[in-house]
């Protein structure tokens, strides 16, 4: 049986996505129990020039499907490369972050190679010769450890659930000669929203709620800027029209797990909770004390939020000087 | 338009979800099961576009009998007809239920398959793309609107930090994302009308589809941890609060 371990790598204009560094982490840490190698798998146009940065976490080959084609990052092109760089090398164990484009990855590979599939995984490692991983179901009610027989294992790694660790790696880059034939979608229009930090990316999440009022989030998004995170919703704020569906968080919407969760002028429904509770910290401010938000938070603050946030704003630009 | 819709019963999300014994699966009773959020929306993006174009609905869902609920929700919302496979009490996984819809799908003509980003019990998320790929036709996630033209079907989806707008020809397979429509209840003559529709149902064993043993086995389950209640920070005033958390999250919990 082979023992190596592919870790396909996600790039944004020319840079890696965190979650490749955490992807190639996962893949290490494996790769010393099966004895390797570690072989990172990157894909994109004209990104030679970033490739050597997967050796930084431990890669001992690198893999560069560079193409055209595979500029705009669009699901059937990356599919297309993602499965020539396993036929090149043979893996036992193929993990990708679970991001958008990786789940469709993920997906139609375990179809195409008839390979077993744990998706969303916030763990993953080797028990004997099973793979085995940890992935939340229900909407993070549960956690379920999953065994995956078959070859390759396919395991997508939930952003910001492992960490990326330094480690030297040989990483010779080599380049991979593949064809795109067969695709057929085509890309019209691309909108990205720019400057703004990805939900499941940040370190801290600052989420407003009904208790918002209306689409005015200028309190909310001050504290976040001040720290550096990213602004969240509750449904009922997205359905009120004033946030935006991919702020949604809950288990609906966008599972987050930030160092600093605030959530403000948020009840604490049981569908929102789902999509917060892996927050390493919770901080709740809400105007009613019986809020169930208030059972669910390492610390909280009863009192309107619109004197209270921006007070914490300024309390915390007063310690940064 | 052929259309083909995917959908599975869930538990409602709202669902406190207990570990049954044995703990590789969770207690079934008092569990209230509704029809996949995600679903909901495939099925009314199907009726919107028959209400357009023409064409028909059939829904498609791979369970037990109570699954009948679910599609009796669909045909009760306008879907023309419902197909039940039954596993037998067969174990499956993401791939294996993709396997047997995909050979069911096979045997119709569709020109579009709406399936779900999700469905809110495994999250998966791997369904819908693995049916496509078994079919061999392109498939589009996480549709937040749609255009059909002259056999082609264009696609706002939501990606990480943006929104693509894609083209690709028909057949395919498209996934549902929230804010694609809202989904219509049923109407009362709606309901009674889908008490009267007969649910075509097959047996795995007589569908023509062997999906193996699953790869992918649940071998324990476990609750995450909870957190306690908070610690309420007191103060006079706004400010004071602030500065005491603060203080709190820097010396403490040394996250900022
Ligand atoms: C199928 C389904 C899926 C769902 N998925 C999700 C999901 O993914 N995510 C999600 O969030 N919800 C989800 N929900 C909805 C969920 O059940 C709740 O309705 C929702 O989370 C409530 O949002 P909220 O806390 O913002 O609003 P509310 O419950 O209305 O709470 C508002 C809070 O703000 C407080 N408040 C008001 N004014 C102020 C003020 N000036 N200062 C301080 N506090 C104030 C109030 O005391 C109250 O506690 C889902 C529901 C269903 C049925
Ligand atoms: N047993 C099933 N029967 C019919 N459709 C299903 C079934 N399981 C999943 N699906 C479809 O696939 C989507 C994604 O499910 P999943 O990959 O399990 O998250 C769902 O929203 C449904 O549209």
């Amino acid at each position: 049986m082979s023992q190596a371990i592919l870790a396909i790598t996600e790039q944004l204009d020319g840079s890696f996505k965190n979650v490749s560094f955490e992807v190639i982490s996962a893949g290490k840490k494996i790769a010393e129990k099966t004895g390797g190698p570690l072989i990172a798998g990157v894909m994109g146009a004209g990104i030679e020039a970033i490739a050597g940065q997967a050796a930084e976490y431990g890669a001992d080959r690198i893999l560069l499907a560079d193409h055209e084609g595979l500029k705009d990052g669009l699901s059937d092109a990356c599919i297309q490369a993602a499965a020539q760089l396993v036929a090149k090398s043979g893996p036992a164990v193929v993990l990708i972050g679970a991001t958008s484009l990786g789940k469709d990855i993920a997906a139609r590979l375990s179809a195409r190679l008839d390979a077993p599939l744990a998706m969303d995984c916030v763990d993953v490692r080797v028990e004997g010769d099973q793979v085995v991983a940890t992935r939340p179901m229900y909407g993070g009610k549960v956690l379920a450890e999953v065994s995956l027989s078959g070859t390759p294992a396919i395991v997508a790694i939930r952003p910001r659930a492992v960490e990326a660790v330094a480690a030297q790696g040989q990483g010779e880059v080599e380049k991979v000669d593949i064809s795109l034939d067969g695709t057929t979608l085509s890309l019209v229009e691309k909108h990205m929203e720019t400057g703004k930090i990805e939900l499941t990316e940040a370190d801290v999440v600052v989420t407003g709620g009904r208790g918002m009022g209306g689409d005015d989030f200028a309190v909310v998004e001050a504290l976040a800027k001040v720290l550096g995170g990213a602004v969240g919703a509750s449904r009922s704020a997205v359905d009120e029209g004033w946030r935006a569906v991919s702020d949604q968080v809950g288990q609906t919407g966008k599972v987050v797990a930030p160092n600093l969760y605030i959530a403000c002028g948020v009840s604490g429904a049981i569908q929102h909770l789902a999509g917060m509770a892996s927050s390493r910290v919770v901080v709740a401010v809400n105007k009613d004390p019986e809020a169930p938000i208030f059972s669910k938070c390492d610390f909280g603050i009863v009192g309107d939020l619109f004197d209270v946030v921006p007070a914490i704003t300024a309390e915390i630009e007063k310690m940064k000087g | 338009m052929e259309i083909a819709v995917l959908l599975k019963q869930v538990p409602a999300t709202e669902s406190l979800i207990e570990i049954a014994d044995g703990g590789t699966t969770i207690k079934t009773d008092g569990i209230n099961w509704v029809m996949n959020p995600y679903d909901e929306l495939a099925v009314e993006e199907a009726l919107q576009i028959r209400a357009a174009d023409g064409g028909t609905v059939t829904v498609f869902s791979l369970g037990p009998e109570k699954a009948v609920e679910a599609l009796r929700t669909a045909l009760a919302m306008g879907a023309d007809t419902a197909v039940r496979i039954d596993p037998q009490g067969k174990p499956m996984d993401g791939l294996s239920t993709a396997k047997v819809l995909a050979g069911e799908l096979k045997k119709g003509a569709f020109d579009l398959i709406i399936a779900g980003h999700r469905a809110v019990d495994d999250d998966n998320f791997q369904v819908g793309p693995a049916v496509a790929e078994l079919m061999g036709i392109p498939h589009i996630s996480m549709v937040i609107r749609q255009e059909v033209t002259d056999g082609r079907i264009r696609c706002t989806r939501t990606i990480d930090g943006g929104t693509l707008v894609l083209e690709t020809a028909l057949p395919a397979l498209i996934t549902t994302q929230r804010g694609l429509n809202e989904p219509r209840y049923a109407s009362l003559p709606g309901i009674m009308k889908a008490k009267k529709k007969p649910i075509d149902t097959r047996a795995l064993s007589e569908t023509g589809t062997d999906p193996g043993e699953p790869m992918v086995r649940t071998i324990a389950m476990r609750l995450p941890p909870q957190r306690k209640g908070g610690r309420i920070i007191e103060g006079d005033s706004a400010t004071a609060k602030a500065e005491a958390l603060v203080k709190a999250l820097r010396e403490e919990a040394k996250v900022i």
